[in-house]
């Protein structure tokens, strides 16, 4: 049996290096997904105890809800569409906190822990903050992914959330350290499960929109460590080591999102509370195009870049973009898809549309490939990305996105962004690019926009 | 419940494989093309669903008499499971579309 286990658990780590090698990469899923069912069955036979009562019963239990739970998954997996791949992350997630949170509950309150076991005790109760803070923030994650209305974040959000977390360090801190109990370790794990599930609505409700890459990131890295907690309090080495192997991953790419972003993890978390931006309005000189010019513009164009931001994937553009690429491809013109680190609400996002619209993977650059050479690019369209072209990044010290590395779109002879209106992106910051002489406007729904463009493309 | 340890994390042993698995951890993943980030997500969140692990001991060593215990625990392995089979399935379809997709771009 204990073979059994060093078989999975070396599974899971294989699976996860499989996982970040574009080939084998399914093979790695499978792999993660077969040790997870192998050390499942492992446990499930070594923890069954008939001299503690348990019987046919409890295994007939158990196969019904193993059955139930993968039906579900099942389905929310096939349904769900590849926009809306970030809320069922977060969605999944939130499961499985709130998941920890239970087993955490009912490990300390039907097994009465000794005062004599306090490391034990420490462990459930940092599980148990864990997992309560990775439930609710992931719910509101996702409500806020799926574009629901939430109460407006406030200046006493993030007071009140700074308070519950100093409370549940003090709590922690009085329970591991008092010489004799204070509080019994009941009354602290209730008190401190409630207090973190308050806490982790609290703190996740001010991250905004574009920060949403870093805090799913987040979330995903506190499961880890709750699963790493969980293992060391049931002493299983495959939970623990899966746990760290998901904090890792979830600690590494938190840090790759933020560093691209030029923000540290610190300010992320903070949250942010929308400013007014009074004083710095001022009008910009804005060149409206059509879409009938913009798709001259494009048949005159040798080399054709387009970025992409989450606007796109909000008008699900993606596949007519495709389109668009394949008929300027016909025409001669080479089209390449530039992507911002953080572009769209998590790591890889616009991979994942792109994907979807089956764009050729040669054609999909990152940011550092190409910002030395925007000047050969004859026409840049950006789809529903803001920030990220910001010139005032790189050029304006005041400004709340400076030192953000951006694709210099500003570079190519010719920009047009396509709009809803002229509303300013994720940071509030208005758009220097649109100041630029060579950047023109396109107001619209992007896909109708693109619609539009392709239909005029036909005809010359 | 009985609590056999065959080693505690106090111990030297349990840290020593806590430094190495995190070592192990981010040496694996360091890396990864941006391609591969949301399966990679999807994909460890599905790991991090063994946390059910915990309740299915709790479910296999309850006596069927303490509904409450039973109860609970039974809501717990649901919901990892779901976590579970859902983040495999999911990253399994974005990954076969990446491999779709490969496939048609090799083609001229």
């Amino acid at each position: 049996m204990e073979f059994l286990f060093l078989l999975a658990t070396i599974g899971l780590i294989l699976g996860l290096k499989f996982m970040g090698d574009p080939v084998r990469a399914v093979l790695g899923n499978a792999v993660a997904a077969i040790s997870v069912v192998v050390a499942l069955i492992g446990v499930a036979i070594t923890s069954y105890e008939p001299a503690a009562g348990a019987g046919t019963f409890n295994i007939l239990l158990l196969a019904g809800l193993l059955a139930a739970g993968t039906i579900i998954g099942r389905l929310l997996a096939v349904r769900v569409p590849m926009t809306g791949m970030p809320q069922l992350v977060a969605m999944l997630n939130g499961f499985g906190g709130l998941a920890a949170v239970i087993i955490a509950l009912i490990e300390g309150l039907a097994h009465p822990i000794g005062d004599d076991m306090r490391t034990t005790g420490g462990l459930l109760l940092l599980s148990a903050v864990f997992g309560g803070v990775a439930f609710t923030g992931s719910l509101v994650a996702h409500s806020k992914l799926e574009g629901k209305k939430l109460p407006k974040a406030r200046r006493g959000h993030i007071v009140a959330a700074r308070a519950l977390l100093w409370a549940m360090v003090a709590l922690f801190a009085l329970y591991m350290l008092a010489p004799v109990p204070v509080i019994p370790f009941t009354t602290v794990l209730l008190l401190m499960a409630v207090i973190s599930l308050v806490f982790g609505a609290l703190f996740t409700l001010p991250i905004g929109g574009a920060d949403m890459p870093v805090l799913i990131c987040f979330l995903v890295a506190l499961h880890g460590l709750v699963a790493l907690l969980a293992g060391m309090f049931f002493q299983d080495t495959v939970m623990l080591i899966g746990g760290v192997l998901v904090g890792a991953t979830g600690i590494l790419l938190t840090l790759q999102m933020s560093k691209a972003m030029n923000r540290t993890l610190r300010s992320v978390l903070a949250g942010v509370i929308k400013r007014d931006t009074g004083g710095s309005e001022r009008e910009q000189d804005i060149r409206p195009i059509s879409a009938a010019e913009t798709a001259s513009l494009l048949a005159f164009s040798r080399q054709v870049a387009i970025i992409p931001g989450y606007g796109m994937a909000v008008s699900q553009a993606q596949g007519t973009c495709q389109e668009m690429q394949t008929a300027l491809e016909r025409m001669g013109a080479t089209v390449h898809y530039i992507i911002h680190p953080v572009a769209g609400r998590m790591p890889g996002h616009m991979n994942v549309l792109l994907a979807e619209a089956n764009v050729a993977y040669e054609s999909i650059l990152s940011m550092e490939d190409v910002n030395d050479v925007m000047g050969r690019y004859d026409a840049v369209l950006v789809i529903g990305a803001n920030d990220v072209v910001n010139p005032a990044a790189e050029t304006d010290a005041d400004s709340s996105i400076y030192g953000m590395p951006i694709i210099r779109a500003y570079a190519a002879k010719q920009v047009v962004v396509l709009k809803r209106g002229m509303a300013t992106g994720y940071s509030g910051e208005m758009n220097l690019l649109f100041d630029r002489a060579n950047c023109r406007l396109l107001f619209g729904d992007a896909r109708s926009s693109l619609r539009t463009i392709i239909d005029e493309l036909k005809r010359i | 419940m009985t609590m056999e340890f065959t080693y505690h994390i106090t111990s030297i042993d349990g840290l020593f494989i806590l430094a190495m698995s995190l070592l192990l951890g981010f040496e694996v993943i360091k890396n990864v093309p941006a391609v591969l980030h949301t399966p990679l997500m999807s994909g460890s969140n599905a790991i991090s669903g063994i946390i059910l692990f915990g309740g299915l001991i709790q479910l296999m060593s309850t006596p069927p008499d303490r509904v409450w215990v039973l109860l609970f625990a039974s809501i717990a392995v649901l919901l990892g499971a779901i976590n579970i089979a859902g983040g495999f399935f999911v990253t399994h379809r974005m990954l076969a579309m990446f491999q779709v997709r490969k496939k048609d771009g090799r083609k001229p």
